[in-house]
């Protein structure tokens, strides 16, 4: 169990930031409870155990807290009218709302069942919002772009990671000795049989097999209905390991960390979904050609360029599919003769990219300026390999917001050194469009820089339009080119009418033009969210990677085994996770990673912060040092700026306790710390 | 002082590392075995010594060479004069004149695409642009089955497949087409286009052979150039070349240890339109011990009674096609494409298949479109018939009465591909650019007139090719697509009119063509 330390070294000044009274000890009977639970998990077959939510303990006092709160500050509830359908709400009675035209002694009407039905089916899409104060502008604070810093485990941890990968690679090499002897059905595909050679490499497949497969049941867990706030799993059972599922035929409804549902528009109902049905009827669902015969729609042409005057470019082309935007782009611009230099840890379609150009690729290390420039210095000196004539050109590639890290790119970095080292700029902006900026506008908006500065900008519209496909943004003269260039616009299907009015409506949303107040309100949650959840997870104690403003919260777990079992312990709590392992994340780094999104409100995060709580004491999950934050605030009276004097004073410079606060502290001090500078 | 200072300090450091190093264990039996090897064997001891220090060296040495031979090395001073004079070229290349007409003359289509469609210059004109071949689009049913679906799964599914972005209707769509062609599985990717150029790369690797034809289009052509196989091409849809490649790879491999083999081809070629021998194909790949994938983009939900594919046509088990690639975009109105197979072809996609792994999963109304529009094809069969009399209908018009062009495309393939007939390429001396010019001016004419036909686009040059690239030319044709949503009168007329158009932008060529032979 890993020891409490006393957490508030001033705990015996009288007037603590914390006023909530700590008699009570709800940890350490949680603790043997779920130490229960845990054993119980560990032995059975099945994560889908229907056991109440022990979150619900903890979380209890959270509640009587948040509502107390609530009723201090009243909200004016502007989600819910704003979400709901204007049509529906002319002609029904809305909940929860006061009925002027019933007797004034009627304190309370109870929406109907089907209104009722009605409203939880919104609700579990987008979450209604608390509290006006659960609200954060997503924006660069100005000062020199801090690298986040990572901190590491005890060497105990890492050293059972290499020992576990070495047991289970051990484990998997005499399973498959005595496998391939004695069943050899199962190695049909890795055997050359009849004269034709394996279909799959014996060793590429060691991993799948013999590592993928005892966690198999995490990944790829088939859901049904909008992946909005709350997640529809189908329940599944193994009976041969993961080898096959049976489908139970039931259903758990859990919340959604996992969905790339940034700000919230997974959404079944709503001015979005209204606007994609009116084209579905007008337009039908496809528009069956390829963009340079005749798929060019009205519809596209105005989505693209809703799309330029929203990333702030001249001019912008749409895809249909986000992969495909940078696979094919890359050739259209760059070939033979020309280099690319990459951040090493860029997503996938960028390095297919890369390679189908024909250029040479380079890669400098995650987010470090230093490498990046030395790496220029060097190629354009050297020049090109062997002849060393000039490049060309060089296209720097970076995106925007790592899915795996959490980090943000370094732009006012990148660009002064655009300026010494005159090289192509290309921000994939994937995970950042919409997630960041006070208008939702991508890395360029977050750090209030103009996008001219930027060569190429690129995104999906899968993420936070709730949509499909991809687009670039970039001037005239090069969108010009690439439509007469780009494989994809020549031969690859057009995006659907249906998709491109889902983006339209999006985008008419988060820039005010429809439903004015709910595109901000949006935009603000996430920021909301995703700083108060980085903040309690390194409060409680976790490593947690990635910048403050980012919604994607990757807490770190090291051990394998720890993998499936965070994603299981989770899942009874019904709350869906990914958890991401070798090869996607080093080998060591094992991660479960969060995505939030607007959709979600404080109480989710509550929520989820007393699951990690309980989760994290379990699996031995709180092993932060402290370098990386979620330090105590310091006592009643000390300004930050007088925070350095005041340890000089104290004799506590350069002392750095791991936090462990608990998580009575953590819920009652997020919403007010979310709004300084993380500390 | 100071010197005797030093001196105590190395004393003391001395004997500090002395005493620690006796501490750690068996440090005492290595210092004896190197003192008694000292005394025994001095030689010994020195070579010992060396290959020490060598061993450290090769451990602290990079695992491989930072710079590859010809590395300048230059200072400070010289690097940045070199980087102030380093000028980028700019980051695309001016457009060319006819890429700015392309550009320019890009139809726009305003409100609902069909059969009939409304241009952004106000005309409406008959479409025969679109892979619409069954006038799904505007079809009530599927629509209201879409509308179905956007009200249950919201229009994307925000995540890839591998992390919560499988949805029920997913797995029925794959499930559809697995039963309907008769194969154990069934994956579906987020994107026709894309499909393929995964499919490749996720079977193929380095020091493998595929046997791939001269013609295959552009998708196909990147997966190979992306797998690092081995490509051996053979010439276009000839069975006894392919048969003699086969041999030849056959007799070079045979010293060499077994690796994976494929033959690489389309059940209807894009860019030429023909249709491939699959029986004999077969037969080959059973032969030779190759496995066969076979891109049927084009033919599947067009080939077949009920639209199977070429499987389906020419009765040949889908099962013996070792990876079938089709799309779901084109004919059946919806998104996506799939790759069917045995189960164990298909379960291996699914981690390794990039753009299925590493895109987020098809929206729920296509997979649920995808499925609906097969089903249709399925029950009624009429459809595609009707399909056929229009495609004879439009051939009648044209493959036999032009003068001008000959259509390459096989009977059933309602895209019709209409390339110039060789000799009057032959004798006009018309070079690939100016085949593609007058495409582009029989579509402006056809346009003129009311019907909006488009041409068989040229693959993108690579950036910065020296254009030296001696691969298969594909042949500058028209591209006209039939629908159902036209009657068997109003194809015939558009025939006419596609027909007319050739011959008057041929014979207002003429003029200034023909006289050049004369005058050499």
């Amino acid at each position: 169990m890993p020891q409490r330390l006393p957490r508030n070294p001033f705990a015996s000044s009288p007037s603590t930031v914390v006023s909530l009274p700590s008699s009570e000890k709800p940890t350490s009977r949680r603790l043997s409870n779920s130490r229960g639970n845990k054993l119980t998990s560990f032995f059975s077959s099945t994560p889908k155990t229907k056991e109440q939510q022990s979150a619900q303990a903890a979380l209890l006092s959270a509640v009587t807290a948040q509502q107390q709160y609530l009723l201090n500050n009243p909200s004016p509830h502007i989600s819910a009218p704003s979400l709901s359908l204007p049509m529906i709400s002319l002609s029904t009675a809305k909940a929860g709302e006061a009925n002027t035209d019933e007797p004034p002694t009627t304190l309370f009407q109870p929406p109907s069942v089907a209104e009722a039905k009605r409203q939880a089916r919104v609700d579990a899409q987008f979450g209604p919002l608390g509290a006006q104060s659960h609200r954060y502008v997503s924006k660069h604070m100005g000062g020199e772009w801090p690298e986040p810093v990572i901190d590491e485990p005890p060497y105990y941890y890492l050293l059972t990671t290499y020992i576990s990968y070495l047991i289970l690679i051990i484990f998997g090499h005499v399973r498959d000795f005595f496998g391939k002897r004695f069943k050899p059905d199962r190695y049909r595909h890795l055997t050359a049989a009849n004269g034709y050679a394996a279909l799959n490499s014996d060793f590429d497949n060691f991993y799948v097999r013999r590592l993928k497969l005892r966690i198999d049941d995490c990944f790829a867990r088939p859901i049904t209905g909008v992946p909005g706030r709350y997640i529809t799993l189908m329940d599944r059972k193994t009976e041969d390991f993961n080898r096959n599922y049976q489908y139970t035929g039931t259903y758990t409804e859990t919340l959604n960390m996992s969905s790339y549902n940034y700000l919230g528009f997974a959404q079944s109902e709503g001015p979005c979904a209204d606007a994609v049905e009116e084209t579905i009827k007008k337009y039908g669902i496809s528009s069956t050609s390829p963009r340079a015969d005749s798929g060019t729609t009205d519809l596209a042409l105005e989505v693209e360029d809703r799309i330029a005057k929203f990333v702030g470019k001249p001019s912008a082309m749409v895809f249909s599919m986000g992969f495909a935007t940078n696979a094919t782009s890359f050739p259209a611009l760059v070939g033979k003769g020309s280099l690319i230099i990459s951040d090493e840890l860029n997503h996938a379609s960028i390095r297919i990219g890369a390679r189908l150009s024909g250029a040479m690729i380079s890669s400098f290390k995650h987010n470090d300026m230093d490498d990046l420039e030395q790496t220029l210095r060097e190629v354009i000196s050297q020049g090109q390999p062997r002849t060393h004539r000039p490049w060309k050109k060089i296209l720097v590639v970076v995106e925007g917001l790592y899915s795996m890290e959490g980090t943000m790119c370094n732009l006012p970095g990148l660009l002064k050194l655009k300026k010494r080292y005159k090289f192509n700029l290309f921000v994939d902006e994937a995970h950042s469009i919409g997630a960041l900026g006070p208008k939702g506008r991508g890395v360029c908006d977050y750090f209030g820089i103009d996008p001219s500065e930027i060569d190429i900008l690129m995104g999906t519209l899968t993420k936070s339009f709730g949509a499909n496909g991809g687009y670039v943004a970039a001037e005239k003269h090069i969108i010009d080119k690439l439509r007469v260039t780009n494989a994809a616009t020549i031969y690859g299907e057009s995006p659907t009418p249906p998709v491109l009015m889902q983006i339209l409506s999006a985008l008419k949303i988060i820039s005010g033009e429809s439903v004015p107040g709910q595109g901000d309100e949006r935009l603000q949650r996430i920021a909301f969210n995703s700083r108060y959840l980085r903040l309690g997870l390194k409060r409680l104690g976790f490593i947690v990677y990635g910048h403050d403003d980012s919604p994607i919260v990757p807490v770190l777990l090291y051990n394998p085994a720890k993998m499936p079992a965070f994603s299981h312990e989770m899942l009874r709590r019904k709350i869906s996770v990914v958890i991401v392992g070798y090869p996607a994340t080093p080998l060591i780094s094992s991660r479960a990673r969060f995505c939030v999104s607007a959709a979600h409100n404080k109480d989710d995060m509550d929520r989820l912060l007393a699951a990690c709580d309980e989760i994290g004491n379990v699996l031995q999950l709180k092993f932060s040092t402290g370098i990386a934050g979620g330090a105590d605030n310091p006592p009643d009276g000390v300004t930050p700026e007088m925070e350095k004097e005041w340890q000089k004073a104290n004799g506590l410079q350069g002392v750095v306790t791991p936090p462990r606060w608990s998580l009575r502290e953590v819920i009652a001090n997020g919403v007010a710390d979310v709004k300084q500078t993380l500390r | 002082m100071e010197f005797q200072d030093a001196q105590q300090f190395v004393v003391r450091s001395i004997n500090e590392i002395t005493n620690r190093f006796q501490k750690v264990p068996g440090s005492a039996m290595l210092i004896r075995y190197i003192q008694s090897s000292y005394q025994d064997d001095p030689v010994r001891s020195a070579i010992e010594l060396i290959l020490v220090i060598f061993f450290i060296r090769y451990l602290l040495a990079p695992s491989y060479a930072t710079h590859k031979g010809n590395f300048v090395k230059l200072t400070e001073e010289e690097i940045d004069d070199l980087v102030d004079e380093w000028t980028p070229e700019p980051l695309v290349a001016p457009q060319s004149a006819f890429e700015e007409a392309e550009n320019e003359k890009l139809p726009v289509i305003v409100g609902p695409t069909g059969s009939r469609v409304k241009l952004s210059n106000g005309r409406t004109v008959t479409n025969l642009a679109s892979y619409n071949f069954y006038n799904f689009v505007g079809n009530e049913q599927v629509k209201e089955k879409a509308i179905q679906t956007l009200r249950t799964y919201g229009v994307g599914p925000c995540g890839p497949p591998q992390f919560y972005g499988t949805q029920d209707v997913h797995m029925k769509t794959e499930a559809d087409i697995a039963s309907c062609l008769g194969t154990e599985g069934c994956i579906v990717y987020a994107q026709a286009f894309s499909t393929i150029s995964s499919v490749i790369p996720a079977f193929c690797k380095r020091g493998d052979i595929i046997v791939a034809d001269r013609a295959v289009n552009y998708a196909i052509r990147k997966g190979l150039e992306i797998c690092r196989s081995t490509i051996r091409y053979y010439e276009h849809n000839d069975m006894e070349d392919l048969e003699r490649v086969l041999q030849k790879v056959i007799k070079e491999q045979s010293k060499k240890p077994l690796t994976r083999r494929f033959i690489v081809t389309e059940g209807l070629f894009e860019a030429v339109g023909d249709c491939v021998d699959l029986p004999k194909l077969v037969e080959l790949k059973l032969r030779y011990k190759f496995r066969l994938m076979l891109d049927e983009t084009w033919s599947f939900g067009v080939m077949g009674r009920t639209g199977r594919g070429l499987t389906e046509a020419q009765n040949v088990d889908a099962s013996q096609v070792d990876m079938l690639v089709g799309s779901l975009a084109g004919p059946l109105c919806a998104g996506g494409g799939f790759c069917a197979g045995s189960t164990d072809v298909v379960e291996h996609q699914r981690i390794s298949a990039a753009s299925y792994t590493f895109s987020a999963a098809l929206p729920a109304m296509l997979a649920t479109t995808a499925s609906e529009t097969l089903n249709m094809l399925q029950t009624n069969p009429d459809i595609l018939v009707q399909c056929r009399e229009n495609i004879k209908a439009m051939r009648a018009q044209l493959d036999p009465r032009s003068d001008w062009v000959h259509c390459t495309s096989s009977p059933e393939n309602p895209v019709m591909l209409l390339a110039l007939k060789p000799d009057i390429v032959n004798s006009r001396r018309l070079s690939i650019g100016e085949q593609e010019k007058v495409m582009q001016e029989c579509v402006d004419e056809a346009l003129i007139n009311g019907v909006l036909i488009t041409r068989l686009k040229s693959m993108p040059v690579a950036n910065g090719a020296n254009g030296k690239d001696e691969g298969w030319k594909l042949q500058p044709a028209l591209k006209v697509c039939i629908t159902t949503g036209l009657s068997k009168k109003e194809i015939e007329k558009a025939g006419v009119t596609i027909r007319h158009a050739i011959t008057k932008v041929l014979t207002r060529k003429a003029s200034s063509k023909l006289a050049l032979p004369a005058a050499s």
